[in-house]
């Protein structure tokens, strides 16, 4: 399994945030975008997912097989935002994406344990903090299985220790033949990744 | 084996929809209230008529069904926003657009419209016949426009969806969905009265309308989630 982009750009509006970038990942590969502000580190990952249209060039998932045709369908996309439910508890908004998506290897319980949310599932996801919200995402990336996780910003708000654990998680996730795009201004702790630098054309 | 495959997609997709339409109608229940502010506006609506017409009590029974009908219709509109708005503020809206390769996104909207009908307008439908005394109708007119309006407004929640796709990345995109989409439900509305009347005014048929009501729903059943699908795919930004 592969992605490619070539001369990928992307625009915002009818403004054009960037363009001509280029990478290819393989299995088991990580990609760090960093950039200022502004610089169209959202709009690249939301390009990838195809949630945006490719404004030039193109971005493709090659080798997916029968069970990952397309970008959308092999990723995990991580925003800003958390996608869960604040009115649910942290359980049901996780056992409701496992069954929307699928399931994976481990089940919504352990995949709290590995998020260091154990034993709060029970709570209505309102109730955490904005870094335990976090995790609760984090967990959502674990209990369905893609290939291609694309994470925005994944450890805004996380502490140091929650940081560690996820860089181990993703860690764990290329060591299995996964592949990851993360847009960050923080170091991910990924070691052996390949760097992207937005925003020093202009 | 084909016939099994095909079989076991089919039980996997029922049960993906499954927990989609029950995440929905728990949200409703906990976190909307929804129902309540339906149900409260329908009333207010109904009350008000014979104020503003006056105790000829003829003249409301004869106007009745026609009454319950716009009152359902506008009370329909209401909640309508929320429908994918609540989604996209917290990003679900992103994943359920992804999901567009393994399972139609017209179906998850189609589910999406069914829990948002039987959270929010299903009240609005028991609550009917209650309404219907204030309008001093006789009990038959009243089951005939309850029946109306079971069958009928599941149509003004398709049509509603397609407007709520088109107007989801606007902040106060309420009263621009009613505007969307209220001409739109003129067809369902005059079928939907005309067989409420048919049931009791005597040369009137009541099959013919209430059938063309049934087929309205049907076909927009069809046409009103895919075109939200559209709205919502290119939609996102």
């Amino acid at each position: 399994m592969r992605l490619i982009a070539e001369n990928l750009g992307g625009e915002r509006g009818g403004e054009t945030v960037f363009s001509g970038i280029g990478f290819a990942l393989d299995r088991g590969q990580a990609l760090v975008v960093t950039g200022p502000n502004g610089s169209g580190k959202s709009t690249l990952l939301r390009i990838i997912a195809s949630l945006l249209p490719v404004a030039e060039g193109s971005v493709l998932l090659e080798g997916g097989g029968e069970a990952f045709p397309s970008i959308a369908s092999a990723c995990h996309y991580l925003g800003h935002q958390n996608a869960m439910k604040t009115a649910l508890s942290v359980v049901e908004n996780l056992r409701f994406w496992r069954d929307f998506n699928g399931g994976g290897e481990i089940g919504v319980e352990e995949a709290l344990e590995t998020v260091g949310l154990g034993g709060i599932g029970h709570l209505p996801f309102g109730y955490l903090s904005t870094g335990q919200r976090r995790r609760a995402a984090i967990a959502k990336l674990l209990v369905s299985h893609r290939p291609l996780w694309l994470l925005d910003e994944p450890t805004a708000g996380l502490d140091s220790a929650s940081e560690a654990r996820f860089a181990g998680l993703m860690g764990r996730h290329c060591a299995a033949g996964g592949m990851i795009v993360a847009a960050t201004h923080l170091p991910l702790g990924l070691e052996g990744a390949q760097a992207l630098v937005m925003g020093q054309a202009f | 084996m084909s016939g099994r495959t095909e079989g076991g997609a089919w039980a996997k997709a029922s049960h993906i929809m499954l927990a989609l339409l029950l995440r929905d109608i728990r949200l409703n229940i906990r976190a909307g209230g929804g129902a309540l502010t339906g149900v409260i506006f329908f009333l207010a609506v109904i009350a008000t008529i014979p104020f503003g017409v006056g105790p000829d009590l003829k003249l409301l029974s004869r106007i009745g069904p026609a009454i319950l009908w716009i009152g359902a219709l506008l009370s329909c509109l209401l909640g309508l926003d929320r429908l994918f708005q609540a989604d996209r503020e917290d990003g679900s809206l992103d994943l359920l657009v992804l999901g567009n390769d393994r399972h139609m996104l017209a179906l998850t909207v189609l589910v999406k419209c069914l829990a948002h009908w039987a959270g929010s307008v299903l009240p609005l439908v028991i609550a009917a016949p209650l309404l219907g005394l204030f309008m001093n109708m006789e009990p038959l007119s009243i089951g005939a426009t309850a029946l109306t309006l079971l069958v009928g407004t599941p149509a003004i929640t398709f049509i509603g969806a397609a407007g709520a796709a088109v107007a989801v990345a606007l902040p106060r995109g309420g009263l621009l969905i009613s505007v969307l989409v209220l001409p739109l439900t003129i067809p369902v509305l005059i079928f939907g009265v005309s067989a409420s009347y048919g049931a009791t005014a005597n040369p009137d048929p009541f099959l013919q309308p209430f059938l063309i009501l049934a087929a309205l729903t049907l076909f927009l059943s069809v046409l009103g989630p895919v075109s939200a699908a559209l709205a919502l795919r290119h939609g996102t930004d």
